[in-house]
């Protein structure tokens, strides 16, 4: 178990099952010690069912989990001590102050932080006499990962950490992690955020229907993709645009990947491995149709670029 | 707490019963139906039902030729109160206790009264004896009277017990499996077992919270039905603590039943409703259950709560120790431990 090759988490082969739906559907990960790694997918993807399965909440249908070097069922209390939980969902009680919310919380640990240097961690001092239901969004998200954190975790499962936060609140957070990472802590992540998995995580496994879709470090999976530049284009005048013959002559273009039309054939999406040779020549093709570029905007390419590339749909409804 | 004293751990089930403890006292809802409720309405039903014979009977006197006689002699008499009515208004007054009877001059005097009301038999009774005497009727002899007051034979004596009963039933079942489904909502239940916590010392530090509610509980009523009332505790106070100790237990256990599955506020306000009606009605809070017929005692004699205030007026009013409650004891013990097996086994924890 102290062997600091063996991986923090791995799991092969889980499989979970509601009724004729597949939640989770035959899926192998392994989360290497002080890592960050991120489970990326939309909402309904099985993210949730996946982490509460590797936390020991959940019974798989099929498939092995250890964590820690452990199989849940040894010895659950001893493998919980080592562990740092946080759920999508939970509220604490409103009339506990933060600072007996998290002696609550440090008193199921055998061993762990220290409650008031978890208050400075969270940046909670402030607050320590507030009762939770005053609190913020931010600062209620903080002390959830602050209850997770008192034990002195070595894995630390964060479940949706910064949904319907404000940027101000995450970008905290974010560094609430960053400093947790920073004394050796490993975390397993879940979010479909893509600028959070980019800033947070080593690594990232992008699910999308109980499966893993791909995984790797964020830059590789952009790089994976072939193309790490988007261009993004309207043009004026729909029937012009919409011809087939525009489609094919941009796909024909040195260094385009794909061309992809939205529905209405008012904005087009480019991907490119070469700027400087396709924009020129965008330009020159467009002319010689007689369509008018309206816009023109080029960006590189996301974690979301890279799960619309392989799903073939968007990450967020939205 | 705004001291920088370090914050030294404590044992988690210390934590947890000092925690729940806490939440109990900041909500004042809770405060206002364990404590205040409770005494209200002792109070207002110890004012309304006091003992007959610690009011005078009122009377009223119709006018007409005589009346003023008849009010007369009626007004030097202690045990009388004489009341005035308008004219006409006889129904009204005997109708909402304003008058128990009221007279009408003549010869003989016309007695209108309500038989149906025990109170105006008695002061029809006591107002015939009166004019009688006043008008030259010899009595006989005159009996010697030896007054027997037998201790707690009054209504508010064995109300208390009984309000007692309600309350360690009510407490229990809300502050128990209200509170756990309240947590099973906000998923703190699924939270706490994410940790490494004990899950019976999670349910231990319930009990044991409720316990110090009950033993505040208790104080606050005996004590408010003594300075108030005078109401006479026969029985030894260990007695007492022991039988509502159990009876707590017993009700917590149910509570706890009640919540074990339950995923809604308003689905265990209903179970809950549901379980605790029959025996507000039935298990002599308010009257007493031998009210109803014979056929229903067995499943009355059954039921946690008349086996409850049957133990606690046993102990209050009739100075019985622990082993001459056995049956009722028994009852409750049985209650309890089913319950508490049953809710530990289908028990869910999300």
């Amino acid at each position: 178990m102290a062997d600091p090759a063996e991986p923090a988490l791995s799991c092969a082969g889980v499989i979970k099952r509601y009724g004729d739906v597949l939640a989770v559907d035959g899926l192998d990960l392994e989360v290497r010690r002080g890592e960050c790694f991120g489970l990326l997918g939309p909402n309904g993807a099985g993210k949730t069912t996946t982490i509460e399965i590797l936390e020991g909440l959940l019974a798989p249908d099929a498939g092995r989990v250890r964590i820690l070097g452990r199989a849940w069922g040894e010895n659950d209390d001893a493998l919980r001590a080592r562990l740092g939980i946080h759920l999508q969902e939970t509220q604490m009680d409103e009339k506990l102050s933060v600072l007996e919310t998290l002696r609550l919380f440090r008193s199921f640990y055998p061993r762990g932080r220290s409650v008031d240097g978890v208050l400075g961690l969270l940046e909670l001092d402030g607050k320590r006499a507030s009762w939770v239901g005053k609190l913020s969004g931010g600062q209620r998200q903080r002390l959830a990962v602050g209850c997770a954190l008192v034990g002195d975790p070595d894995l630390l499962f964060l479940d949706e950490p910064t949904t319907g936060l404000d940027p101000q609140s995450r970008r905290q957070l974010w560094a609430l992690l960053q400093r947790y990472r920073a004394e050796g802590g490993t975390i397993l992540l879940t979010t479909h955020y893509m600028d959070e998995a980019h800033v947070l995580c080593d690594r990232v496994a992008i699910v999308d229907r109980g499966r893993i879709v791909t995984q790797g470090s964020p830059d590789e999976l952009i790089l994976s993709i072939g193309a790490p530049h988007i261009v993004e284009l309207a043009f004026a005048g729909r029937e012009a645009a919409g011809s087939d013959h525009l489609q094919e002559r941009i796909a024909a273009l040195p260094d385009v990947d794909t061309v992809r039309a939205d529905v209405s054939s008012e904005s087009w999406t480019v991907t490119a491995t070469a700027l400087h040779r396709t924009l020129p020549a965008l330009v020159r093709v467009a002319a010689e149709a007689g369509v008018e570029i309206e816009t023109l905007a080029t960006r590189t390419a996301t974690l979301e670029d890279v799960f619309v590339a392989l799903t073939g749909h968007q990450l967020r409804d939205d | 707490m705004t001291d920088a004293r370090p914050v030294e751990p404590r044992h988690p089930f210390v934590e947890m019963t000092i925690t729940r403890l806490l939440i109990l006292v900041r909500e004042p809802e809770m405060i206002f139906w364990v404590f205040i409720f409770p005494l209200l309405m002792a109070l207002a039903l110890g004012i309304a039902f006091r003992s007959p014979s610690e009011t005078p009977v009122a009377v009223a006197v119709e006018p007409g030729p005589g009346a003023a006689a008849l009010v007369e002699v009626l007004s030097a008499q202690e045990s009388v109160e004489v009341v005035s009515i308008d004219a006409g208004a006889t129904g009204a007054a005997l109708r909402d206790g304003l008058a128990h009877v009221v007279v009408a001059p003549g010869d003989p005097p016309t007695y209108r009264y309500d038989p149906t009301r025990p109170e105006s038999r008695l002061a029809r009774q006591t107002v015939d004896d009166l004019l009688q005497r006043a008008a030259g009727r010899k009595d006989v002899w005159a009996g010697r009277n030896e007054t027997v007051i037998a201790p707690g034979s009054r209504y508010i004596d064995w109300l208390i017990p009984g309000l007692l009963g309600m309350n360690i039933m009510g407490t229990g079942m809300w502050g128990i499996g209200f509170t756990l489904v309240v947590q099973r909502t906000r998923k703190l239940l699924k939270r706490l077992i994410a940790t490494p916590m004990r899950r019976h010392q999670y349910l231990a530090a319930f009990v044991t919270a409720r316990l110090v509610l009950l033993a505040l509980e208790l104080v606050a009523l005996i004590g408010f039905a003594r300075l108030m009332f005078d109401v006479p505790i026969e029985g030894s106070l260990v007695s007492l603590a022991a039988v509502s100790l159990l009876g707590a237990m017993t009700f917590g256990g149910i509570g706890l039943l009640t919540a074990s599955r339950a995923q809604t506020i308003e689905g265990v306000s209903g179970i809950m409703n549901v379980v605790m009606a029959p025996m507000w009605i039935c298990s002599g809070v308010f009257f007493a259950s031998s009210n109803f017929p014979d056929a229903m005692q067995p499943f009355i004699q059954a039921l946690p709560l008349t086996a409850l205030n049957d133990a606690l007026r046993g102990v209050m009013l009739d100075g019985n120790g622990l082993l001459a409650n056995g049956p009722e004891l028994l009852v409750l013990a049985a209650w309890g431990a089913g319950s508490f097996g049953v809710a530990l086994r289908i028990f869910r924890w999300r």
